[in-house]
């Protein structure tokens, strides 16, 4: 059962790399062209899921978005675990005063959610990708803050960590050999899973136009576009959405299937 | 079969295997029990000791597969439906761990985890499982049994978890009693504390038990008879005294040398194991 | 009389939980010659760990002082107790918690040495591989040991990679914490066998955490038993297990399970066919 969840998980997260991928050599078609004698194509032969009110090709759009979404997701998946990663694990060995401030602080940046983070930089900078990253990135640095905390605190009461503090083995020592490597399961199963949530806020961020400008092809732009026509031509709206659907639904199973495979209890008993 | 009516449990034949690679545990492992009889089963980690007291109790995990027969009353355990399994857990069989924190639910007031049991099983109503359940608790020796009722686990003392656990296992009356190192966890003085009370406990009600331990010493504080266990098999059997002065199997007899610390001069060199016995291959 | 190795004075440790107040050690004074063997018996609560956490300077006592070679070690910062750390070295009770599972053997062994407060101790002289191959021959174990991980190992084997690590850095003290108690009994006997061996061959001071009278008999010339934060007996090892003062002690003595035998046994034989 849970070998399955980390099967599935990895099969929807790979298609939707490789459609990234793919779509930068090749496209079915021209994914940004407006062709008006092609609007709102149903499905079939050549375009596959139809095209959209502007006639562009919805396939090539998909593949294009994926880019835009594993973008998106990889750098502020990357800035919110650099950042909080260290600073949950600083808290978490060192404790006191220290461990209190970095918790307050994350307390206070949780309560921002990245959409009212996003409104305030895009008015600030304007809307752009690299306002919603950040965006993203800032919101969920207290996820990955707490989650390394909490296993640093573990790491830091086990008997191998005093048996390195009696053998005079520094702080970072520790942390490098120790709590790292530790930590590093559950980091990587938290950051499946803010993975999956920054999928979802970028088409969010891009549906309200506080992301990715509207001429670049992401799913959420493909969305926001699809509503003009949601009595119309309704199937336009379903393609973008199961993409996200699909996307999200990957990274959470891979993060839970991750758990599972990383937990050496679970991995000793087989 | 030609089961003897008397048997409580008998186990004929009993194989275990995991997992997909089929890792046998148990082999042709064979005993019986006749009501109100006490066995121990002795045998280091990995000796399949555990694994047979969980084939007892129908508690295998899902990837296990279990052969031969193992009767418990005159039913066949092996191949039950958990229904059934369920009603025989708690009313002929029980069983107590060895950690007295995981066995019992850190949220929930011990008294009512007391009375679930009996609920599940007899059906009692509330206002009388209340007064069952306090009695209980001060059969087990708990002085102040209506406070511990009301108090949750992480309150109370090892000791005092493990004796919630024992009155847990025995407030059904059941007829057999599986305990898995129940005093591993436990300091010394409490250990022969709660050995003394398993002792009393079954005496009174006549309840037959399993006892599983890696202690011949600790065993023989509660039974009189006992298996060895290595490698998945039964080497040895016999009673106590049998056991310790004339064991038979090399095995035994190491485990007998190493159980007396008292008899060799401070600093001298102790028997070992490997003294008497030595191991096919290096297990891990 | 020469100034003993370790001395302890007066140590009293205070811990706040919600608001309760626990006194974990209350008072006590210890001294540990140089090669001396010392057994510390008591229960859990009885203060025995908080006692071995604050010799080591993993903690600091609400009053009262710790003298190891004749140099204050309570109350100084980390960075000056090199001269603890690679003298004194710790085996705790549950290999299966105290070896890092995501660590290779030889990594686990040699992580000593590698720390800077115990080079500056040794000197850069030693040889990381050579030490290794040397503490793993000494705790009987094979060379491939060290590109193995600690969950390949049975409990009895990672209690010795555990006392291996205790002794990469060559210490002069060895503070076991209860190294045999969670072993099986059949186990028991080999790593006693071991601490036995080496604290002769090489010298050791040993001080020896235990509930078990018979054990800290075995390997200890000296013992103090501890309840509640207090010594209340303390004394020659053979004295104290032949003829304790203390209530406590006694009681302690006759918990320890001894192998019982009832004569009116074989009323019901077991039936194993071939056994």
């Amino acid at each position: 059962m849970k070998r399955f969840q980390l099967v599935v998980g990895l099969v929807l997260v790979g298609l939707v790399v490789a459609s990234a991928i793919v779509s930068l050599f090749w496209t079915p078609f021209d994914p940004i062209q407006v062709d008006g004698a092609n609007r709102l194509r149903p499905p079939g032969w050549p375009h596959l899921l139809g095209t959209d009110g502007f006639g562009i090709d919805i396939v090539s759009q998909l593949l294009v978005g994926a880019r835009a979404t594993l973008l998106v997701g990889i750098v502020s998946v990357g800035v919110s675990a650099v950042v909080g990663v260290p600073l949950g694990m600083v808290a978490g060995q060192l404790g006191g005063w220290l461990d209190e401030v970095v918790m307050r602080a994350a307390d206070i940046v949780y309560a921002f959610p990245a959409l009212i983070l996003a409104m305030l930089f895009a008015s600030v900078w304007g809307a752009s990708t690299v306002t919603a990253m950040a965006a993203i990135g800032i919101s969920t640095i207290p996820a990955f803050a707490r989650v390394s905390r909490a296993g640093a605190l573990q790491v830091v009461a086990s008997d191998f960590v005093l048996a390195a503090r009696v053998s005079g083995t520094s702080r970072l020592g520790i942390a490098v050999r120790h709590v790292g490597p530790n930590i590093a399961p559950v980091v990587g199963v938290q950051a499946s899973v803010v993975f999956a949530l920054a999928i979802l806020a970028e088409a969010a961020l891009s549906y309200l136009g506080l992301g990715t400008p509207r001429s670049v092809p992401t799913w959420g732009n493909m969305l926001r576009q699809a509503q003009d026509q949601l009595f119309t031509a309704p199937l336009q709206s379903v393609w973008p959405g199961l993409a996200i659907a699909l996307a999200v639904l990957g990274f959470n199973l891979l993060g839970d299937g991750l758990r599972d495979y990383l937990d050496p209890r679970l991995r000793e008993v087989q | 079969m030609s089961t003897p009516p008397t048997s409580l449990l008998e186990v004929t034949d009993l194989g275990v295997r995991f997992g997909h690679r089929r890792i046998e545990a148990v082999r042709a492992v064979s005993f019986s029990l006749e009501p109100g009889q006490r066995l121990g089963v002795i045998g280091e980690s990995g000796s399949g000791k555990t694994v047979t007291a969980l084939a007892v109790m129908g508690l295998l995990p899902e990837n296990a597969t279990a052969s031969g027969s193992i009767r418990v009353a005159g039913t066949e355990i092996l191949g039950l439906a958990e229904p059934e399994l369920a009603r025989l857990r708690g009313n002929v069989l029980s069983m107590v761990f060895q950690e007295p924190m995981t066995a019992l639910d850190p949220t929930m007031r011990v008294g009512r985890q007391v009375a679930e049991v009996l609920r599940l099983h007899q059906g009692a109503e509330p206002g009388r499982a209340r007064e069952r359940v306090v009695d209980m608790l001060t059969r087990v020796g708990l002085d102040d049994a209506e406070r511990v009722a009301d108090a949750y686990p992480h309150q109370l003392s090892g000791g005092q978890r493990q004796r919630v656990i024992l009155a847990m296992a025995v407030i059904n009356s059941p007829r057999l009693v599986i305990c898995d190192e129940p005093t591993t966890a436990l300091d010394v003085t409490v250990q022969a504390k709660v050995l003394r009370l398993l002792d009393e406990v079954l005496t009174e009600s006549g309840a037959a038990c399993l006892f599983i331990s890696h202690d011949l010493a600790v065993v023989s504080q509660v039974c009189d008879q006992v298996v060895v266990m290595l490698d998945g098999r039964i080497v040895e059997a016999g009673t106590v005294a049998e056991l310790f002065t004339a064991p038979r199997h090399p095995y035994t007899r190491g485990l007998v040398a190493t159980a007396r610390l008292d008899l060799v001069e401070p600093g001298q060199r102790l028997p070992v194991v490997e003294d008497f016995y030595e191991a096919d291959e290096v297990r891990s | 009389m020469t100034e003993p190795l370790y001395r302890v004075q007066a140590l009293t440790r205070r811990f706040t939980d919600a608001g309760r107040h626990v006194l974990a050690l209350d008072g006590v004074d210890v001294e540990v010659s140089r090669g001396e063997r010392l057994g510390i018996v008591g229960e859990s609560g009885s203060g025995k760990s908080t006692l071995v956490r604050l010799m080591t300077g993993l903690d600091r006592p609400t009053s009262g002082t710790v003298w190891f070679d004749g140099e204050q070690v309570s109350g100084r910062p980390e960075r000056e107790l090199g001269f603890l750390r690679a003298a004194v070295q710790l085996v705790f009770q549950d290999p299966r918690s105290s070896l890092d599972p995501r660590m290779r053997v030889g990594d686990v062994i040699t992580e000593p040495l590698r720390s800077r407060l115990v080079r500056r101790q040794l000197g850069t002289g030693i040889d990381h591989r050579e030490r290794l191959a040397e503490v793993l021959t000494a705790v009987d174990l094979p060379p491939e040991a060290a590109d193995r991980y600690p969950h390949e190992f049975s409990g009895g084997q990672r209690q010795r990679i555990a006392i291996a690590r205790a002794l990469a850095p060559k210490p002069e003290v060895l503070i076991a914490d209860e190294p045999v108690s969670a072993l099986d009994v059949s186990v028991r006997a080999q790593v006693l066998n071991l601490l036995t061996d080496l604290v002769r061959d090489q010298g050791l001071t040993l001080v020896l955490v235990s509930h078990d009278l018979q054990v800290v008999r075995h390997l200890c010339d000296t013992v103090v038993v501890m309840q509640a934060g207090r010594i209340v007996e303390r004394g020659s090892t053979s004295r104290v297990y032949e003829s304790p003062e203390s209530d406590y002690t006694r009681a302690l003595l006759a918990a320890v399970p001894r192998i019982r035998i009832d004569p009116s046994a074989t009323d019901h034989p077991v039936t194993t066919p071939g056994a």
